[in-house]
């Protein structure tokens, strides 16, 4: 723990022992870290028990599998783990997966070329994370949750309508290319995940955008006063999920040669769950990329053990839940652990 | 291009008031906070703000601070009507505010919160949020300023959630330091404090003052208003109820003055 100079002495109001403090603090420290660094370590047991329970857990085989089919969890959830990071949810990436999916279906019967049904994709996921933000912030909603709800239902209907219900065969090539092997016996879409994470992890770490996330998480009222765009900053990170459904629309209509109104049901309770199993705080302002690839991941590597293990399928709902449960309940642990390492402070500060 | 040199540009030596309030008046519904209210304060001066409870100080500095607007009235700085729309409007103007809350992120490290709002970043043609933060100098200038503040913190990589409560203040105080080029208006920074931790804050003020800002200080504190200000101004159920130069004598006066009795 820090080195304060002058551990003696204590301020009269806060007057504990002082001899107490400087001991009790390093075991506050080793828990917050061990809470910190939970869910790679769960994610490393998770592995290391399932190589032991299927001999073919641990084949490259399955393991591309794995990757192959937490790709649009993983994409997506990158979005939305920037939406929680302002406190806010984004419900409407399933329903926007399914809406891009189609639209690029179609487009691709009218005859548009393979990078023309890309940008229509991810244009039209930026465009419905354009209406979320924008009605959000201008239309003086109270949360992003309503907004969000109604887009869902929006966007699955008009997907359902333009699609007559059915899902529309066919995708350029380039596009089908992402579900197929591409190198090291990965597919394609792995690398679209790896160049997503990456440019966002260059944007939110190194760029002015990234830090004012996180003090609009951190604190939107503060955020206002320190003279922070917080309209523009809110209204950037639901483009910015949307336009990763979108490009998780892309890759999921490559693995599966079609657009369809079915796609992405679910997606967007996948994709929290990620980010809040991964570690990111769902009080907003704490929390990075990697919470939730690894969150994405561990729901990936579960769904894929269950199956491998012959779990039942609804078994794996249940499973998802209780990790769900316990990832919250480590957060408010850490919170609580935080305010005693404040009191600790407070005492020891001369 | 420092952003702590920059402080070095003051006038001090400047006798018209670089901040002038006039007939400042606004209503929140019926109640009316602040009623023709009017102040002034000079580089290198505090002026302590005195009143009890609703007495209208907070709502006077949140309008000089842009969180709210005036319905009548005028700010004037240096001479020149200003119009503060919005607190980036204040601190581009020069304006720095202390907030009773702080205003503190607790997830980020000391040195973003001074720098929140305002990071030292480049290349200057972009917009603000595209450009790339400059960490590195941001983190030199926080040291700097830290240590000729005489302020120490326990690390420097931590995020505040984790720090004391005297420790936030001084961080709060020491924020304002970074930018204010004219006016700081601190809302009762020693409130929840300590002995000690209350002294550091008043240190810190009077940095503030020796940087040639004029400073407006809200406090309950009498002492600290005799030992610090230059002048007192008294407001009561939204007026300006008196103006008086702050002496041990004159204390009870200022008493009298606040309850109105």
């Amino acid at each position: 723990m820090p080195e304060t100079g002058n551990t003696g002495t204590t301020l009269g109001d806060t007057a504990l022992p002082a001899s107490r403090k400087p001991e009790a603090v390093p075991g506050l420290a080793l828990g917050l870290m061990l809470l910190s660094a939970g869910p790679v370590v769960i994610l490393m047991l998770l592995i290391a028990v399932l190589s032991f329970l299927s001999p073919y857990f641990l084949t490259g085989r399955n393991l591309s599998n794995i990757l192959a089919q937490t790709a649009v969890i993983s994409v997506v959830a990158m979005g939305q783990h920037l939406v929680i990071l302002t406190r806010g949810i984004d419900l409407s990436v399933g329903s926007n997966v399914a809406l891009a999916s189609v639209v690029g279906a179609l487009s691709f019967h009218a005859g548009a070329p393979a990078i023309a049904v890309i940008a229509v994709m991810v244009g039209c996921g930026a465009a419905v994370g354009a209406i979320n933000g924008l009605f959000y912030v201008f239309g003086r909603l109270p949360h992003p949750f309503i907004i969000t709800l109604a887009t869902l239902s929006i966007a699955k209907g008009l997907a359902l309508q333009l699609a007559d219900g059915r899902a529309i065969p066919g995708m350029p090539d380039a596009i089908d290319a992402l579900g197929r092997e591409a190198v090291w016996g990965l597919p394609g879409s792995v690398f679209v995940v790896a160049g997503v994470a990456a440019v966002l992890f260059v944007m939110a770490k190194t760029m002015v955008w990234g830090r004012w996330i996180y003090a609009v998480g951190g604190r939107p009222d503060a955020a206002v006063r320190m003279g922070i765009p917080v309209s523009w900053v809110l209204v950037s990170v639901y483009v910015i999920s949307g336009l990763c459904a979108g490009i998780g629309a892309v890759i999921l209509a490559g693995r599966t040669d079609a657009g369809s109104p079915l796609f992405g049901n679910l997606l967007e309770l996948d994709t929290i769950a990620a980010v809040i199993i991964g570690g990111a705080s769902f009080l907003g302002g704490r929390g990075h990329l990697g919470h939730a690839l690894i969150g994405a991941l561990m729901i990936g590597v579960i769904r894929n053990a269950l199956n491998l293990l012959n779990v039942n399928v609804f078994f794996q709902l249940i499973v998802i839940g209780v990790v769900i449960v316990i990832a919250v309940e480590s957060d408010v642990l850490r919170n609580y652990l935080e305010g005693r390492v404040r009191v600790m402070q407070a005492g020891r500060q001369s | 291009m420092s952003a702590i040199a920059a402080n070095a540009d003051h006038a001090v030596t400047a006798d018209h008031p670089v901040l002038a309030v006039r007939g400042a008046t606004k209503r929140f519904g019926s109640v009316l906070a602040l009623d023709d209210v009017s102040i002034e304060v000079r580089r290198g001066e505090i002026v302590g703000l005195l009143g009890d409870n609703g007495a209208g100080k907070s709502t006077l500095t949140k309008c000089i601070s842009g969180v709210h607007q005036l319905d009548a009235g005028a700010i004037l700085l240096d001479g020149a009507p200003t119009q503060i729309r919005s607190p980036a409007d204040a601190r581009f103007a020069g304006i720095e505010t202390v907030y009773q809350d702080l205003a503190l992120f607790d997830n980020l490290t000391p040195g973003q919160n001074f720098f929140a709002g305002r990071e030292l970043a480049w290349p200057q043609w972009l917009p603000r949020g595209l450009r790339f933060l400059q960490q590195r100098r941001m983190d030199t200038e926080t040291r700097v300023l830290l240590a000729n503040l005489k302020v120490t913190l326990p690390r420097l990589d931590a995020v505040v959630a984790m720090m004391s409560g005297g420790q936030r203040q001084a961080i709060a105080v020491a924020r304002s330091t970074v930018f204010a080029r004219k006016v700081v208006m601190l809302d009762e920074p020693t409130a929840a404090l300590g002995l000690r931790e209350s002294r550091q804050v008043l240190n810190l003020v009077a940095a503030l003052r020796d940087q040639g800002n004029a400073v407006i200080l809200i406090t309950h504190n009498m002492e600290h208003v005799v030992e610090l200000a230059d002048r007192a101004v008294v407001l009561r159920q939204g007026r300006k109820v008196g103006e008086l130069v702050p002496t041990k004598d004159n204390k009870q006066e200022l008493v009298s003055m606040i309850v109105g009795a």
